[in-house]
């Protein structure tokens, strides 16, 4: 009874920079930076195109928009672009929670248009006059309550998430239509506190943005080698520290680029911190914790997760909690930009962007496939065609045209990839 | 090792359902380091034994003895805690999720929140290399990428990491090819060989006669015979599994008898 020999394990190339025993029956993890690009290379093959398509993109639209008009690549263009993503970036964040575990959220629209209607509701001088801290709680409590109140119907009545945000959909819309007339008979409020205004409204001290940099660079660093030490301990692979080096330089450059390009017109926004740390922290939470592997584990297998002895239903529900959450961050964060509210909040095509945002940065409808980081270069890529297009002083109707194609071509990408990792037996 | 006390022995379970008698009055008893084969046609009670086990439904009446103790299995946790550990036929991997995330689904490492994946890693290594699972490329690979061999080979693994003492494979070569039933089975005898009780749970005779001790056949619900394979021949197998001697009689009202 002999097992038969091992086919794949081939040993890894001598050298390179790595000293490190390879257990085995070797792993996935280049030890080396030959090793690395090789595999990237046969990944890319099997159609596992990760975040390519969307750079590629990305760079097309740049170019495109760039030589159409010479405004594009301004300072001033480069930190109105930051600003205009940053809102559909947040709500995009929840929405790739819901896609994670096969669900749809349709109510994150409105759902941020309620946040930010009741934060600026509380912020009124003349009425409420509540701290600005205490209006943002009480808003985030609440869309955090209405992803609750889906999370249990779809859980509890088991109605198809579709449906019960759909309602959603209807029911906040109405809400929002509700409280905004009954406060003023334009339905317009504007937010007057400094510090909301300040959200989107505020830039970085040039200093304080280079401080910021160096700060990310040295905790990126950090913990990537405290990473590479702990797998040494247990002596499983890890990355080669070349390949670590060189992504830090990567970022830096490009952080550098960036941090300066901003410091020429106004500065680095305050609202891109809050959306680069709440991308951060939801990167954390679906990478490193048991919540977040439950959550890849719903999507790709409800029943293997129940028969784990995962609370498949408590997932869920957070999972639409987070949407709501979320939501509620996005629609402070437009509100502060707009300086107000009005009945359209949270209305227009900004529920099919967030949606849209996750999708086109590689996030799967179907569960299980995807990152937090697919909602930041999703929107990148929303915004930087409505940007382009605004400055060609297009109609709207071409810039949905146009966002519509988009989508449609990452989709295509993906179903064009998925058509090839099925033929190398990846998927 | 004939004569060693059974680990996990079930004394008189019948169970039912509705005007359905699924199981009545079974004995079935594993001892370890045995490959305890449970065969049976459709409809036999094999499923509704080993989800009794697995405390997915509760028997009616009867006993279960783990380790010469009476215990209780109220739910499938209560089987992990007692070392019972059941490999269902879907195996319920989750696709999208490597090896290493797969072994620990519901039981990960995480002291201080972060999870602890080198720890994990590791022991899924070792796990499988005890098991001389050597066909992995990669405990990081997806599951979505392995053969069904491979998937076969992980929930195994899976369910042999957690100290477990009896483990409970249904339908283990039921999907696959030659050379792959071949690996599972290798696999399977290893399992006993490292002392664990076994209970296998196959259609296929042959496959049973290469790696199991003994054989337990259950028909209309009841146990008819239990085989020692050495002694024994696929046609007393078969006899039994159409023919074999029912000590009640469907049909006959239980409730008198019982």
């Amino acid at each position: 009874m002999s097992e038969p020999p091992v086919t794949e394990a081939a040993p890894p190339p001598p050298g390179q920079g790595s000293t490190e025993v390879v257990p085995p029956a070797g792993d996935t993890i280049a030890e080396t930076l030959r090793e690395a690009l090789r595999n990237w290379v046969a990944r890319l093959r099997s159609g596992e195109l990760g975040a390519l398509p969307i750079f590629v993109g990305l760079a097309g639209l740049a170019l495109l928009f760039g030589s159409l008009d010479e405004n594009f690549y301004t300072e001033r263009n480069f930190v109105n672009l930051l600003l205009q993503t940053a809102g559909i970036a947040t709500i995009a964040m929840g929405v790739v929670f819901v896609l994670l575990i096969a669900e749809i959220d349709l109510s994150v629209g409105f759902v941020s248009g309620v946040g930010a209607v009741i934060m600026t509701l509380l912020l009124r001088p003349a009425e409420t006059d509540w701290p600005w801290w205490a209006a943002i709680a009480v808003a985030l409590a609440t869309t955090s309550a209405i992803g609750l109140l889906h999370g249990l119907i779809i859980t509890k009545a088991r109605v198809p998430s579709f449906v019960v945000t759909l309602a959603g959909l209807l029911t906040w819309s109405g809400v929002v239509l509700i409280l905004t007339t009954q406060a003023s008979s334009s339905g317009t409020i504007r937010i007057q506190d400094d510090v909301v205004l300040g959200i989107a409204n505020d830039y970085l001290p040039d200093v304080w943005g280079w401080l910021l940099l160096v700060g990310i660079l040295t905790a990126y660093g950090a913990l990537e080698l405290a990473k590479v030490r702990a797998r040494k301990r247990r002596d499983v692979s890890s990355r080669p520290l070349v390949l670590i080096a060189l992504q830090l330089v990567a970022i830096a450059v490009i952080g550098a680029l960036a941090v300066w390009y901003a410091n020429k017109d106004r500065g680095v926004p305050v609202v891109a911190v809050i959306v680069g740390s709440l991308y951060v922290f939801w990167t954390f939470i679906a990478n490193r914790t048991r919540f977040g592997r439950h959550v890849y584990a719903v999507g790709g297998s409800a029943e293997a997760a129940r028969r784990a002895g995962i609370n498949v239903d408590r997932v869920r529900i957070a999972v639409f909690m987070i949407a709501g959450f979320m939501a509620g961050v996005g629609g402070i964060i437009l509100a502060s930009r707009l300086r107000s509210v009005d009945p359209g909040t949270g209305g227009g095509p900004l529920l099919l962007n967030a949606i849209a945002a996750a999708v086109i940065g590689g996030t799967s409808l179907f569960g299980g496939h995807g990152r937090v980081l697919s909602a930041l270069l999703g929107a990148a890529v929303i915004g930087t065609v409505a940007n382009g297009m605004d400055l060609l002083n297009l109609a709207s109707g071409y810039k949905l045209v146009i966002t519509g194609g988009v989508l449609l071509a990452a989709v295509l990408v993906d179903a064009f990839a998925k058509r090839a990792r099925a033929a190398s037996g990846v998927a | 090792m004939a004569e060693t006390n059974p680990t996990l022995a079930l004394r008189g379970v019948s169970k039912r359902f509705g005007a359905v008698q699924a199981l009545y009055r079974v004995d079935f008893d594993v001892r370890s380091g045995e490959v305890m084969a449970l065969v049976g046609d459709n409809g036999a009670g094999k499923s509704t034994l080993i989800k009794g086990i697995a405390g997915i439904h509760a028997f009616d009446e009867g006993e279960i003895q783990f380790e010469g103790r009476s215990v209780t299995i109220h739910g499938p946790r209560d089987a992990a805690a007692l070392g019972i550990e059941v490999v269902y036929q879907d195996l319920a991997l989750a696709d999208n999720l490597d090896v290493v995330a797969n072994m620990y689904l519901g039981r990960e490492l995480a002291p201080r929140i972060v999870l602890d994946e080198p720890t994990m890693e590791g022991a899924c290594r070792s796990t499988l290399d005890s098991l001389s699972v050597t066909s992995l490329r990669s405990v990081r690979q997806a599951v979505a990428g392995l053969s069904g061999g491979q998937r076969q080979a992980v929930a195994v693994a899976k369910a042999v990491m957690w100290n477990s003492k009896v483990v409970i494979l249904d339908e283990p070569t039921a999907a696959l090819g030659v050379a792959q039933t071949r690996q599972v089975l290798d696999l399977v005898r290893r399992l006993g060989d490292r002392g664990l009780g076994v209970v296998i749970i196959s259609h296929n005779l042959h496959d049973i006669f290469e790696v199991a001790d003994r054989i337990t056949v259950l028909r209309l619900g009841q146990n008819v015979a239990v085989f020692d394979r050495a002694t024994t021949s696929q046609e007393d197998v078969v006899h039994a599994i159409t023919a074999g001697q029912l000590k009640h009689v469907p049909g006959m009202a239980e409730e008198l008898t019982a």
